[in-house]
């Protein structure tokens, strides 16, 4: 995670139009490309393989089409609780006159980070119970600092020059905020959201753990009961959804980032 | 000078919590209407610490801060910075903003009518020598450092203010953009006629820019504080005159011009050449060169006594003059003049081209060493 932000807080820095335009292009190249190979490898397995009762009890589409929305569901909230926790909290930290303690936060949630994302969910189980609520508040732990660790950095890497300009033309500090700070860390911020979301819609395979469904559930069927295709099956699944998601974000990147930049 | 100062600092302190002594301690200072008032002094000195507590960009400790006869000291800082123009050093423009967008700035704040923003905008491009057409809608990254300050000081005039704040402006931009923009500037400013206070650490932009030049020490002490000419002639002590360095007296040369110094009369040839006559002349001044001047009176060519002796056409002898000065024109323009003719001195002209007279080196320093002698016995 530490290279994503590593990358992206030089992403914003560089000026010249045509680099930054083949980098991301090359991004928006290569993950439809995967994509690409692994539905076609899919529906090659899908179609060739033996399918014994098991393999289509466990396979079955409508349970497979309830799963990958359960998939969705934890991912897309655990994401926007994310966001909506992390990026205020981001903002709050980096503000003047506000006591220093970022450093310490993005420490702590380093260690949150350091926790198997299995025992985190385990760990918020014992403590609210299973279902899908547990999960999603687990994610958003897990994931919450890419995003505030890119909030930061992100407001942090605009030219200090350009905040003092805005102050001294009489600009309020929500007036700097919403105009120049916010726009100018979009790109990286948004890097951030995009890790987060990869992340929780990878992780979003665990959640049948506590009983919050999900494509696991595929995945440890296949394992439980020995049945390959079922294990890859879900596995390329989940990968695609991950894979759908990076690309959405790899999109968002590019065309929210402010112009002139 | 006798107006109202249209801002006063009075007894104005800066202290930091922790720190003992002051950054600025009990400054008085009064900025009269369209002056340029330089701050300069060596680093740390805490000009710029000043600068920024007259729009409260640093919140004053003490004192008091004047401006337009209103006590401004407490009160809305936004408010006041709307009304004072800010350029800084880095420019600070708002790279994801186009041009128009960044000149617009303090007129959207103040929420001017969009067909005045549009219309002060492109006026201000037009100020500052850029076209409106071209420009408008670039962004800054597609300017050069030049460009930008430009953008950096149409943004500044973007409401009209009365006073502009300029810290550094022209610090991090290469010696030949910002002998222009200064020229610029100057020009700009005999038109605007805006209060300004201008920081800088080079003496030698203090004097070129300043109608006064406030000298400061330690704690934003002002240890001299008068016109560049007078604080080139008489530093007030030993403080401002190692300040200004050795080359004080070479930095009046900046301040005076052609026509404050006599000129020498040159041994001069016009039709009907008396090639004799003007070799006894030359003797008689002991120099080598002549000047030919032609029908109107404008001097053409440098002619030495080789090519007087030659009989060959006058009008192809010698080497051309190529830098003319007129007396408008600064000593140092006069004493580069002199350094990069082929004669090594200067013929001055009036404003329509005709022959006045010579600048000789022996002439300028005469006038340096009666400067210096000047300053000493003061």
């Amino acid at each position: 995670m530490s290279t994503a932000v590593a990358i992206t807080a030089e992403d914003a820095e560089k000026k010249p139009t045509t680099r930054r335009w083949r980098a991301d292009s090359l991004d928006l190249v290569v993950t439809p490309a995967l994509f690409l190979i692994l539905t076609t490898l899919l529906i090659v397995v899908w179609n060739y393989s033996d399918f014994d009762q098991t393999t289509t009890n466990i396979l079955e589409p409508a349970k497979l089409w309830r799963q990958f929305q359960e998939q969705l569901f934890v991912a897309f909230w655990s994401t926007v609780l994310v966001v909506v926790i992390a990026v205020p909290v981001g903002i709050l930290v980096t503000r003047e006159n506000v006591p220093k303690i970022k450093d310490t936060l993005v420490s702590i949630l380093g260690l949150g980070q350091a926790l198997p994302a299995y025992g985190l969910i385990v760990l918020f189980f014992v403590w609210l119970g299973q279902g899908a609520v547990t999960v999603i508040i687990a994610l958003a732990t897990f994931a919450l600092l890419p995003v505030l660790r890119n909030t930061i950095v992100g407001l942090e890497q605009v030219d200090k020059a350009v905040i003092e300009a805005g102050k001294g033309m009489g600009m309020t500090g929500p007036q700097r905020l919403a105009k120049i700070e916010m726009p100018l860390s979009v790109p990286v911020i948004l890097a951030g959201i995009r890790t987060a979301t990869v992340i929780n819609v990878g992780m979003a395979a665990l959640a049948f753990l506590i009983g919050g469904g999900g494509l696991g559930e595929t995945i440890n069927a296949g394992l439980k009961l020995n049945r390959p295709t079922a294990i890859f099956v879900g596995a390329v699944l989940v990968a695609l959804v991950a894979l759908a998601f990076d690309f959405i974000g790899g999109l968002a990147q590019r065309y929210l980032r402010p112009k002139g930049v | 000078m006798n107006a109202e100062p249209l801002i006063k600092l009075e007894d104005v302190t800066k202290a930091y919590p922790g720190v003992e002594e002051p950054a600025v301690k009990e400054l008085n200072l009064a900025v009269n209407p369209g002056e340029i008032l330089v701050l300069v002094g060596p680093s740390g000195c805490g000009k710029s610490t000043t600068l920024r507590l007259i729009n409260r960009m640093i919140e004053p400790t003490g004192g008091r801060i004047i401006y337009e006869g209103q006590d401004v000291t407490k009160g809305d800082p936004n408010e006041l910075r709307r009304r004072i123009g800010y350029v800084i050093q880095q420019i600070g423009l708002f790279p994801h903003r186009t041009i128009a967008e960044n000149i617009a700035t303090v007129p959207k704040l103040l929420k001017w009518p969009k067909d005045k923003i549009n219309a002060r905008v492109d006026e201000l491009l037009e100020v500052v020598s850029m076209d409106p057409s071209i420009y408008r809608d670039r962004y800054p990254s597609e300017l050069s450092g030049g460009q930008a300050q430009r953008v950096g000081v149409a943004r500044a005039l973007g409401a009209d203010p009365d006073v502009l704040l300029m810290d550094e402006p022209f610090g991090a931009i290469d010696p030949i953009t910002r002998d222009r923009l200064q020229n610029e500037f100057l020009r700009l400013q005999g038109e605007l006629k805006k209060t300004i206070v201008f920081v800088t650490h080079d003496i030698d932009e203090a004097v070129k820019m300043g109608d006064r030049i406030a000298i400061l020490r330690e704690q934003s002490e002002i240890a001299q504080l008068d016109t560049p000419e007078h604080i080139l002639t008489d530093p007030a002590d030993e403080f401002v005159e190692n300040f200004l360095g050795s080359g004080a007296i070479l930095k009046t040369l900046t301040l005076r011009r052609v026509k404050d110094i006599e000129l020498s009369p040159l041994v001069t040839l016009k039709e009907p050449f008396q090639r004799d006559q003007a070799l006894r002349e030359m003797s008689d001044a002991n120099t080598n060169v002549a000047v030919l001047l032609d029908r109107n009176d404008h001097p053409t060519r440098w002619i030495d006594e080789k090519a007087l002796n030659r009989s060959s056409s006058l009008d192809r002898a010698g080497r051309p003059i190529t830098v003319q000065l007129q007396p408008e024109d600064t000593l140092q323009d006069a004493l580069s003049a002199m350094l990069t003719s082929a004669a090594g001195m200067a013929v001055v002209v009036d404003a329509r081209g005709h022959y006045l007279g010579g600048c000789t080196v022996e002439s300028l320093a005469g006038l340096l060493i009666q400067t210096g002698q000047e300053s000493a016995d003061s």
